[in-house]
């Protein structure tokens, strides 16, 4: 018989997982031995400084060459890399700033957090907290605010998130919110109280940041200003949007074992620069501190206790798709994966 | 008042900038060694949400917690932003005889 889950952080599965010591509880991990993950571990500001710099410079160019050739054909090409770098580049550097482990200096990953933040369309203080508890409560129903396919998935708004028209508008919706000093039920579940006057001067900083932007686009008679801020978050999106599908869709919910509930997908070089490696996800989730270069080491160094890789996004999404499909019919159904050693109960 | 010192391990049992977790009495504790052969405690879970900070990352004087990366001076026990946002209770530490020694009282 399927049922209906709760994934509302404050309805009735919430409770259950709290009663179940599924929340906040300890998740296996791979044995490694200390001084290989300090290795790990270390910070350094190189490859994110060079990787940076040239994302700053890919979205520069293309942003140039797009505004040169606008009103022609060949600005599509340019326009499409330039919401790719824009709309879904900014996921990983959202991410792995947010962690702040991807440069060695505190104050770079703050800024390049708040930048990306900015250009994903997330709230920097709420996902900072939102993320937090991602990981504390990893797929867990009415605990992880960031379960991206829902059971049973609805093909709707799978296919409109595409182009991030769904988290976007309540995005939206929830700046007015915020901008006004208020949070919602939610939010109240994982945001301390204390950050709400963040969370109100940055809503009030991105309402007038795309208010200028409109004014802007009236005064020029053209669309433009937003083609370069505002609307790459979302014509560029479907590429974080198809990354993302692998990270944990169709997996097992409520388990306390990453290897059962995240995927780590082999990615072509291109791939893993605009995804900063989050592709290696049990290993990401398993071990938060490993910053994003040296995750393929760290996938060598445990890949012996974990489920074997995708050995690409294509070997993922045959995988994928199937099990989303049944779940349409069967909410209860999942894809087992296989684990070297038993996950504790 | 004399403070009551206990034995939490061999010096040798933690590398210079890193951590060790030392339970005591139904608690957990972590000790730390600086770079520059200095010896530190504070409790040994996050503020945050009750992670062993044992796992974590020592770097310059800070713990990063392993699970969330809230971080925490644990020279003086204060909390370096969100997730951490309550300070850490630290403890007097030193090096006798090559044992690092935690005053607990």
């Amino acid at each position: 018989m399927s049922t209906r889950r709760d994934y509302s952080l404050v309805g009735l599965d919430g409770e259950r997982a709290q009663r179940n010591g599924l929340a906040g509880a300890q998740w296996y991990a791979c044995q490694a031995p200390r001084r290989t993950l300090k290795e790990l571990m270390q910070r350094t500001d190189g490859p994110a400084i060079r990787d940076t710099l040239l994302w700053f410079g890919l979205l520069g160019l293309s942003r140039t060459l797009g505004c040169l050739t606008w009103g022609t054909w060949l600005a599509v090409p340019c326009f499409l890399v330039y919401g790719v770098l824009y709309g879904s580049a900014s996921d990983s550097r959202w991410h792995e700033c947010g962690h702040g482990t991807a440069f060695k200096t505190h104050w770079m990953n703050q800024a390049v957090y708040q930048i990306a933040c900015f250009m994903i369309l997330r709230e920097p203080t709420v996902w900072r907290w939102s993320h937090a508890r991602h990981h504390t409560d990893t797929l867990v129903v009415g605990r992880d605010p960031e379960i991206n396919v829902q059971r049973p998935p609805s093909v709707f708004k799978l296919l409109v998130n595409f182009f991030a028209l769904k988290s976007g508008a309540e995005t939206i919706g929830k700046l007015f919110v915020h901008a006004v000093g208020r949070v919602t039920a939610e939010e109240v579940t994982f945001i301390p109280e204390t950050e709400g006057w963040k969370i109100a001067i940055v809503a009030r900083v991105y309402l007038a940041i795309f208010t200028g932007v409109i004014a802007w686009c009236i005064w020029a008679g053209s669309i433009l200003p937003a083609m370069l801020i505002g609307l790459p978050t979302f014509y560029g999106a479907f590429l974080a949007v198809f990354f993302s599908l692998t990270q944990h869709a169709g997996l097992a919910e409520d388990v306390l074992d990453h290897r059962l509930n995240s995927r780590t997908v082999y990615m072509n070089p291109m791939f893993r620069f605009v995804y900063w490696n989050m592709n290696y996800h049990v290993e990401h989730h398993m071990f938060p501190l490993v910053p994003y270069h040296a995750l393929p080491k760290l996938h060598e160094a445990i890949k012996a206790d974990c489920p074997p890789p995708y050995r690409g996004c294509l070997e993922a999404y045959r995988e994928v798709l199937p099990a989303l499909a049944r779940q349409i019919r069967d909410p209860n159904h999942f894809i087992r994966r296989p684990t070297p050693t038993a996950t504790p109960t | 008042m004399t403070a009551t010192w206990v034995d939490a391990c061999d010096v040798n049992d933690v590398d210079p900038e890193d951590v060790r977790r030392f339970d005591h009495g139904g608690r957990t504790y972590a000790v730390y060694r600086t770079a520059e052969d200095e010896v530190f405690a504070t409790d040994g879970l996050c503020t945050h949400e009750k992670t062993h900070l044992a796992g974590g990352l020592v770097m310059d004087g800070i713990i990063e917690c392993p699970k969330h990366n809230g971080r925490f001076d644990f020279r003086t026990g204060k909390a370096m932003g969100a997730p951490a946002c309550i300070d850490l209770k630290t403890y007097p530490a030193k090096v006798e005889n090559g044992r690092i020694l935690v005053s607990l009282d």
